[in-house]
C-alpha cells in the first residue's frame, strides 16, 4: 500500500507490523509521532501488546530490558536529552545481550537549548554496544525498522539495535512510502521465538550478576566479538529483505540494501562520506555539478556500529579527495565520522586525501551551496583540515 | 532449560550476556568477607520487633529461637542501618578483628 506519510507514521506502521509485546515511552519532549501513533494504535486494539507510558526516559528503556528478558520482543523510541537520560541502561541492555528494538529521531544535546537535527545523541552512544543503521528517507526508515529485528534477534547476534533518522528532516516531512501488507511482513520476520535464555519461574536463572574481575573482560571481549559477527548478519538480512520487497517507489530506496551505499562513484575524482538525510541533498548537488562536468560520487554510509572499516578501506582506497561530513562532534578532537574513516583507512596503501567538513549542527539548513563548497574546496584542496560550513 | 550461550575465552567459561543457569547465586557467593564493622545486638535490651529486619538490605537480620533478632556472619556488609534504625538502640557496631 503505497502512501504520502511522515517517517514517523511510517515507523509506527513498521512496528505495529513488528508487534512488540512491550513498548515504552517518555510520553512528551523530546518524543515524536512515532510512539503517539503507536499508542493510538494500542489504544484502537490494532496492536495487543502493553503500552507504558514511562516516567522517563531511563524508565522506558528499563521497561524494555525488562520485559525482553521475560522473551518477547520490545520497542522504543527517543531523541537527544531522551537518549542521553538512558545511557546507564543502554549499556546493560547490550551487556545482558537482549534485542531491544529502538528509533533515534537524532537532534542535538543541550546546551544550549535545541530541538532540532543533528546526530550528536546517537553518536555519543556509539560504545553502548549498540547497532547503529542511519537511514536517508522515509521509506529506508520504514524498511529498516522491519530489519533491525531480524538482525538483532538472529542467534548469531542477540545485541540492541537503534535504527537513527533524522529529526524533522525525516521524522516530520511527509514522502510515498510502501507500507507491505502484515503477511508479507510476516513472511520475513515471523512471530518471535526467543533464542536467548528468559526469565521463568518453571525454570529459574540468574540474569545480570555481577562480573567479578577474573571474568568481566572476557565477557567485555564476548559483546566486541558480538557486534563485530553482526556486520555479516547485517548484510544477510539486507541482502534478504532487498530480494523479497524490491523497490516499488523510485528512488525512495536503494535496489539492494548494503553497509553503505554508492552514488556516482565510478569515475569520481572527489567522494564524499556521509550519513542520513543529508545525503539526498548531496545527490543532488552530484547532479547537478555532473552537468557541469565536475565528477563527484558518494558514498553513504547506513551501518555505523559495526562499523564496517575493511570494507570502507577497500571501497575508497584508490581515490585522491574524499571528503567526510560530520553532523556531529567530538570537542577536542576531530569530528567522528571523521576519524572512523581515517582510521579505517591507515593501513590502506593508497591513502586519499581526506577532509572533514561540519555541517547542519542544530538543525542549521545543509543548503545544495554548502555542498557545492565541500565539493569544491576538497577538488581544489583549499581551506583548513576541518571547515565548519555556517 | 533455555541455550545459554556456554563458551570459552581463554580459560574463562562464559555464557552469552552472563547468564547463570540457576537462581541463588547470590546465596553461593558469600560477601561478609567485606565488612569492617559488626552489629553485635545485646539481647537483653532487643525487644524483638524485627525493625532491623524490616530495614535490613540485604536480609542480613534473622529471629532466633528466643525471638530476639542477630546478624548473618556470612552476607552482613556491616552497613550499620540496623543499629542507626533499632528503637531500643541495641545493636552496636563494633570493628571486625581477625
Amino acid at each position: 500500500m503505497k502512501e504520502v506519510m511522515e517517517a514517523s507514521h511510517a515507523i509506527a506502521e513498521a512496528v505495529k507490523a513488528v508487534d512488540p509485546a512491550v513498548i515504552a515511552a517518555y510520553p512528551i519532549t523530546p518524543q515524536t509521532h512515532i510512539v503517539e501513533r503507536l499508542s493510538e494504535y494500542v489504544a484502537n486494539g490494532e496492536l495487543k501488546g502493553e503500552y507504558i507510558n514511562a516516567e522517563s526516559e531511563f524508565a522506558a528503556i528499563s521497561a524494555c530490558l525488562g520485559a525482553q528478558a521475560t522473551g518477547v520482543r520490545s520497542y522504543t523510541s527517543t531523541s537527544s536529552q531522551g537518549l542521553a537520560l538512558m545511557h546507564e541502561i543502554l549499556y546493560i541492555v547490550s551487556g545482558m545481550r537482549l534485542p531491544v528494538g529502538m528509533t533515534v529521531v537524532n537532534r542535538a544535546l543541550s546546551a544550549p537549548i535545541n530541538i532540532w537535527n543533528d546526530h550528536q545523541d546517537s553518536i555519543s552512544e556509539r560504545d553502548s554496544g549498540w547497532i547503529q543503521l542511519y537511514v536517508e528517507t522515509a521509506q529506508e526508515a520504514y524498511d529498516m525498522t522491519l530489519m533491525q529485528y531480524k538482525i538483532c534477534e538472529d542467534k548469531r547476534v542477540l545485541l540492541p539495535s537503534m535504527v537513527c533518522l533524522d529529526g524533522f528532516t525525516l521524522s516530520h516531512v511527509y514522502e510515498p512510502v510502501d507500507i507491505l501488507e502484515k503477511a508479507r511482513v510476516d513472511g520475513f520476520l515471523p512471530k518471535y521465538k526467543p533464542v536467548h535464555a528468559v526469565l521463568d519461574p518453571k525454570e529459574p536463572l540468574t540474569q545480570g550478576p555481577i562480573g567479578f574481575p577474573t571474568h568481566y573482560m572476557e565477557f567485555r571481549k564476548d559483546l566486541v566479538d558480538a557486534i563485530a559477527g553482526s556486520e555479516r548478519v547485517i548484510g544477510e538480512v539486507m541482502a534478504e529483505y532487498s530480494r523479497m520487497f524490491p523497490v516499488s517507489i523510485k528512488d525512495s530506496r536503494p535496489d539492494r540494501y548494503y553497509h553503505y551505499e554508492e552514488y556516482m562513484m565510478e569515475d569520481a575524482d572527489v567522494v564524499l562520506v556521509a550519513m542520513g538525510s543529508v545525503c539526498g541533498t548531496i545527490k543532488e548537488v552530484i547532479d547537478e555539478l555532473r552537468g557541469k562536468g565536475v565528477k563527484a560520487g558518494l558514498l553513504k554510509l547506513v551501518t555505523y556500529r559495526p562499523f564496517p572499516n575493511e570494507l570502507i578501506a577497500k571501497r575508497l582506497s584508490g581515490y585522491r579527495k574524499v571528503a567526510v561530513v560530520d553532523k556531529a562532534l567530538s570537542p577536542g578532537n576531530t569530528a567522528p565520522l571523521y576519524t572512523e574513516v581515517a582510521s579505517a583507512l591507515y593501513d590502506s596503501k593508497e591513502r586519499p586525501n581526506l577532509r572533514s567538513f561540519i555541517v547542519g549542527l542544530g538543525g542549521r539548513d545543509v543548503t545544495l551551496g554548502h555542498i557545492e563548497r565541500i565539493i569544491n574546496m576538497t577538488l581544489k584542496g583549499e581551506g583548513a583540515k576541518t571547515e565548519w560550513m555556517f | 532449560m533455555a541455550d545459554i550461550g556456554r563458551k570459552k575465552i581463554g580459560n574463562v567459561e562464559l555464557t552469552t550476556g552472563a547468564v547463570l543457569p540457576s537462581d541463588g547465586s547470590t546465596q553461593k557467593n558469600k560477601t561478609g568477607g567485606w565488612r569492617a564493622l559488626r552489629p553485635v545486638t545485646d539481647h537483653a535490651k532487643c525487644t524483638g520487633c524485627g525493625i532491623c529486619w524490616v530495614y535490613c538490605p540485604d536480609a542480613s537480620r534473622f529471629k532466633d529461637k528466643d525471638g530476639k533478632f542477630d546478624f548473618v556472619a556470612d552476607y552482613c556488609k556491616g552497613c550499620g542501618i540496623c543499629a542507626d534504625v533499632c528503637p531500643v538502640k541495641c545493636i552496636t557496631m563494633v570493628v571486625e578483628e581477625e
